[in-house]
């Protein structure tokens, strides 16, 4: 035995998870296409500048008299390597690097603040049972009870004008901001609940307990011994909801709520897509499996994430 | 001499029935009903009784972490009942607790110096630089290899834990130690190897203990005194020997018949009580005596009167209208 294998280093559980993670192929192979995208969606602007792909030059040269693409699949060419958009002459890849950037934004915004929100209010829901529990119990009951599709149509036109003669700024930084909102609005349940079932369970653990004996305050009590057992719990389901509001800001936008055209965005491209479905198929394909393989993506590592976290696990099964 | 701790006549009555906001509750559920113990600087009292007969709450209403309905504690000579604020935060230095469950007492998320640092930190007793030093020493007194600080509870087995847990509790130098059921979680084998460290360290650092089983044979070693417990109440209390040598309230009695006899060969034959049924409700627990329900010596007046915790003339009480006396 050397002096190195002396020195005893505890392996954290979360270290084990991380260790765990690494081991799991498809989840690394997940995290990598998840950071290429994300890496896509930062550099898009200087990616798209220094080949020449703006997502809003229109190009008619690349268009015949109908205004239809000129070539096979969609007009593909060195210029346009996954074509153009048909009617304008839009260069495709350049708009889809633009749409990343919007579905992670509204992805990575929308599950920052419903996880935020959802764990705040799971943790008061949780530690101080009660009139406050039961309020928000029922409210969150009542959410889940809305029709909320129908409500964020209903509500988008009132409630993106209140929100500009509120100054938020007009037009697409509006639309952006009501997506968000109706998104946590309807979205803090799930990971609300979660908590407050977690935190139910923890506070009846006898370390709970024990911290109190020592006259640990509050705050000790949620900073110190509740939150560090529920950070994996809430990074996995955050996780796991994100590529749900990267779906949700496509399906919003091909419905005609959230951003406009000629702003890019995926759900824009599939909405405007659908129209030329039968002389340009390629168009609507590229933004669907795009969004596919991020959703994809996404879920596979959370998978990943869950099972590296799972508490069952120990040493032994590393 | 003043007792390290005292406890006269307290109650714990929790409301029974439904706990949500618009129903009122339905009854109470009386889990400690006037219970008065007192123990000596350095000393063991063991507290026995069936489960669910109130033990932990005692325990829990000891360390102030439930309060009580009625009642008072006394520790070291000050009514610390209704201390609050930072007159409660000095007082729980000097009453410390092991907990019966080692995998649910220490935080998984922690080390096991950040665990044995936490009463350390809150109480701010040491340095930062100091607080180090204070984690080894104290792991190495309770027989854990003091470079295994930064290893986390999933690290060891259920008996190491427990000597964490047992580290923990002596961090503040504290004048009274409740352990709720210390080793029943524990195998066998490790039981008496933590029985052993305890009474060691109680010689060490003269540290009093309320020890809580629910056998006798635990408890047998390690206790001065010894109260039995039933169904809230307190039905037999006396110096461990004397009561252990001859037990006069029919409960006691029984419990000891639970208890494996050591020397099978002596020859006499031992009859052997069984206890019968279920430890009634203590929502609605029986009138008079409590015990009535599964004593076999109950008579009528054991239904109407309740029987009152008497002195035997040995240093013990018990509270039992035909008591086993000595002939
Ligand atoms: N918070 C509570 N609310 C309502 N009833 C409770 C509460 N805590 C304990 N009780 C009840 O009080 C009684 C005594 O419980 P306690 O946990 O003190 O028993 P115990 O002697 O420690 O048993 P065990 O050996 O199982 O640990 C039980 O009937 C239990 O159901
Ligand atoms: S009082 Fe009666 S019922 Fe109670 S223990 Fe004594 S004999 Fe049994
Ligand atoms: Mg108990």
């Amino acid at each position: 035995m050397t002096v190195a294998d002396t020195t005893i280093v505890g392996l954290s559980p979360s270290r084990l998870a991380l260790a765990r993670f690494r081991r799991d192929k498809v989840a690394v192979v997940a995290l990598c296409v998840v950071v290429f995208f994300v890496l896509i969606a930062i550099f898009a602007p200087l990616l798209t500048s220094v080949f020449n792909l703006s997502p809003y030059a229109l190009d008619r040269q690349a268009l015949n008299d109908y205004g239809n693409p000129i070539g096979r699949f969609g007009g593909m060419s060195w210029n346009h390597p996954l074509g153009v958009e048909p009617g304008t002459g839009r260069d495709i890849l350049g708009r889809l690097m633009y749409g990343a950037r919007v579905s992670l934004l509204i992805g990575f915004i929308g599950t920052i603040v419903t996880t935020g929100v959802g764990l705040v209010l799971g943790m008061v829901s949780g530690l101080r049972r009660g009139l406050l529990d039961s309020v928000i119990t029922r409210v969150a009951d009542l959410t889940l009870a809305f029709p909320s599709l129908l409500l964020i149509i209903a509500l988008n036109r009132p409630l993106t004008q209140r929100l500009e003669s509120m100054g938020v700024p007009k037009g697409n930084f509006a639309r952006m901001t009501y997506i968000i909102l109706v998104l946590t609005v309807f979205g803090w349940v799930y990971m609300a609940r979660l908590i407050r079932g977690q935190v139910l369970s923890l506070r009846e653990r006898e370390f709970v307990d024990a911290a109190r004996s020592f006259g640990a305050s509050n705050t000790h009590i949620v900073f110190k011994q509740l939150l560090p057992n529920l950070w994996a719990q809430v990074i996995v389901f955050a996780t796991l909801s994100l590529p749900g509001y990267v779906a949700v800001e496509a399906s919003l936008s091909f419905l005609g709520i959230g951003l406009m055209a000629p702003a890019a965005s995926w759900g824009i491209m599939l909405g405007d897509s659908v129209k030329y479905y039968r002389a340009d198929p390629t168009y609507l394909l590229i933004p669907g499996v795009t969004l596919m393989i991020l959703v994809m993506a996404f879920n596979l590592m959370g998978d990943g994430l869950r099972d590296a976290v799972d508490p069952k696990s120990d040493r032994q099964q590393l | 001499m003043t007792p390290i701790l005292e406890v006269r006549d307290v109650k714990k009555y929790f409301p029974s029935g439904s706990s949500r906001v618009l129903q009122r509750p339905t009854g109470q559920v009386k889990a400690v009903d006037g219970v008065s113990l007192s123990l000596q600087k350095g000393k063991t009292l063991g507290v026995v009784g069936e489960s669910g007969c109130g033990k932990s709450t005692l325990a829990r209403i000891l360390m102030r972490l439930i309060e009580p309905s009625s009642g008072s504690i006394f520790l070291d000579g000050e009514d610390v009942t209704r201390l609050s604020g930072s007159d409660l935060r000095r007082m729980r230095r000097d009453i410390q607790i092991i907990f019966q469950d080692p995998y649910s007492s220490l935080n998984p998320r922690h080390s096991i110096g950040e665990i044995i640092a936490t009463p350390l930190r809150i109480q701010k007793t040491v340095t930062k630089s100091e607080e180090v030093g204070r984690v080894k020493e104290l792991m190495h007194l309770v027989g854990l290899n003091p470079e295994h600080f930064n290893r986390f509870p999933h690290e060891f087995s259920g008996g190491q834990r427990q000597r964490v847990g047992i580290a923990r509790s002596l961090a503040l130098n504290p004048k009274v130690i409740v352990a709720d059921e210390p080793v029943s979680a524990l195998d066998v084998s490790i039981q008496s190897q933590i029985l052993n460290l305890m009474q060691d360290l109680q010689t060490k650092l003269q540290v009093a203990f309320v020890f809580i089983a629910h056998d006798l044979s635990v408890v047998r070693h390690i206790a001065d005194d010894v109260a039995v417990m039933y169904l809230g109440k307190i039905v037999e209390l006396g110096p461990a020997n004397i009561v252990y040598g001859h037990p006069t309230h029919p409960y006691t009695k029984a419990l000891m018949s639970a208890v494996p006899v050591a020397n099978p060969v002596s020859g006499r034959k031992i009859s052997r009580i069984v206890l019968t049924g279920d430890v009634p409700s203590p929502i609605d627990p029986p009138s008079g005596c409590r015990f009535r329900t599964r004593c076999w010596k109950a008579q009528d007046i054991c239904a109407s009167n309740e029987p009152e915790l008497l002195d035997r003339g040995d240093g013990r009480v018990s509270a039992c209208h035909f008591p086993e006396l000595e002939a």
